[in-house]
């Protein structure tokens, strides 16, 4: 598997984004966001947490349009496999990779804790792992991560069984404890929880590591 | 030329800052406040010179970049 970590002017988690699916098994390259093209033979593209451009604007805003930007887009239009934490989500929101958008938390204080979470499909390459309803603890660290969606938008989504991640004890008022959500194909997943900060036992837990190795056990099957 | 673009959260999008700003306005003793909203208003210099031709560029960017359309509403105002 080859993945390619995007880093934007304050990102902040590319490198232990690129450290998980390294650990994973993945050649790993980084992109930077002024580059115009997605490396040839990327299998998985990784868009990092931090703060993107400062956060100015929204939340993810300016990142989504940046040169890269386009090319993270038709990359996605191609089949090709999105994973985006933390404001990363929120890119791929402001992309319109995903439903939805992520806004200031409900208790307006920036949350930043060991998470715990319902798995909420294992039909998606990113947790095909986990047991069915598995509950796995990820840090989260947000202040804007409150995702706020339609009722029609919502029931599609639950419809379509694309929640991937639900919060167990809501900390930012996201409508349906949701965490995480799955593109129509299923290809492009965006979660506030952070995943790669707990794929070795250094970090205080290992739960997310299940999900960069399905990932790059189902992509070095292609 | 100039356009002023106000960005708002939609209607029934809970405003959890604007929220706050009333709670605080409270605590100083202004009562009456029964709802705060906070947005945003962005200025542009405009090279253009035609107002409408401005107007549908302006509200271009809106859509592009400026306003999140699946949580805010914008107005674009030419002056």
């Amino acid at each position: 598997m080859k993945a390619a970590v995007i880093t934007f002017p304050g990102s902040n988690c590319d490198r232990d984004l690129a450290d998980a699916f390294a650990k994973a098994g993945a050649d790993v390259v980084r992109v930077w966001h002024k580059d115009t093209e997605i490396p040839a033979g990327t299998d998985v593209i990784g868009v990092p947490g931090g703060f993107s451009f400062g956060d100015y604007l929204r939340c993810g805003a300016i990142a989504s349009r940046s040169p890269i930007g386009q090319a993270v887009v038709d990359f996605a239009g191609r089949g090709g496999h999105v994973i985006g934490i933390c404001n990363g989500f929120q890119v791929l929101t402001e992309m319109g990779l995903l439903p939805g958008a992520l806004m200031r938390n409900a208790g307006l204080k920036f949350r930043c804790r060991p998470q715990r979470l319902k798995v909420a499909t294992t039909d998606s390459p990113f947790t095909r792992a986990y047991a069915a309803d598995a509950e796995v603890t990820y840090p989260i660290a947000h202040h804007d991560g409150n995702y706020v969606l339609d009722a029609e938008g919502l029931a599609r989504l639950e419809g379509e069984d694309r929640v991937a991640f639900r919060y167990i004890d809501n900390p930012n008022g996201s409508t349906a404890d949701i965490a995480g959500v799955l593109s129509e194909n299923r290809r492009v997943l965006g979660l506030m929880p952070h995943p790669e900060r707990v794929v070795e036992d250094a970090q205080g837990g290992t739960d997310g590591a299940a999900l960069f190795r399905a990932l790059a056990g189902m992509l070095a099957a292609v | 030329m100039k356009a002023r673009v106000h960005v708002m959260l939609k209607d029934g999008v809970l405003d959890p800052q604007g929220e706050a700003v009333r709670h605080a306005l409270g605590h100083l003793g202004f009562t009456g406040v029964e709802a705060v909203r906070q947005g945003k208003m962005i200025e542009l210099d405009l090279a253009a010179t035609d107002r409408a031709a401005a107007e549908t560029e302006v509200k271009a960017m809106c859509e592009k970049l400026l306003a999140n359309t699946v949580i805010e509403k914008y107005t674009v105002e030419i002056c």
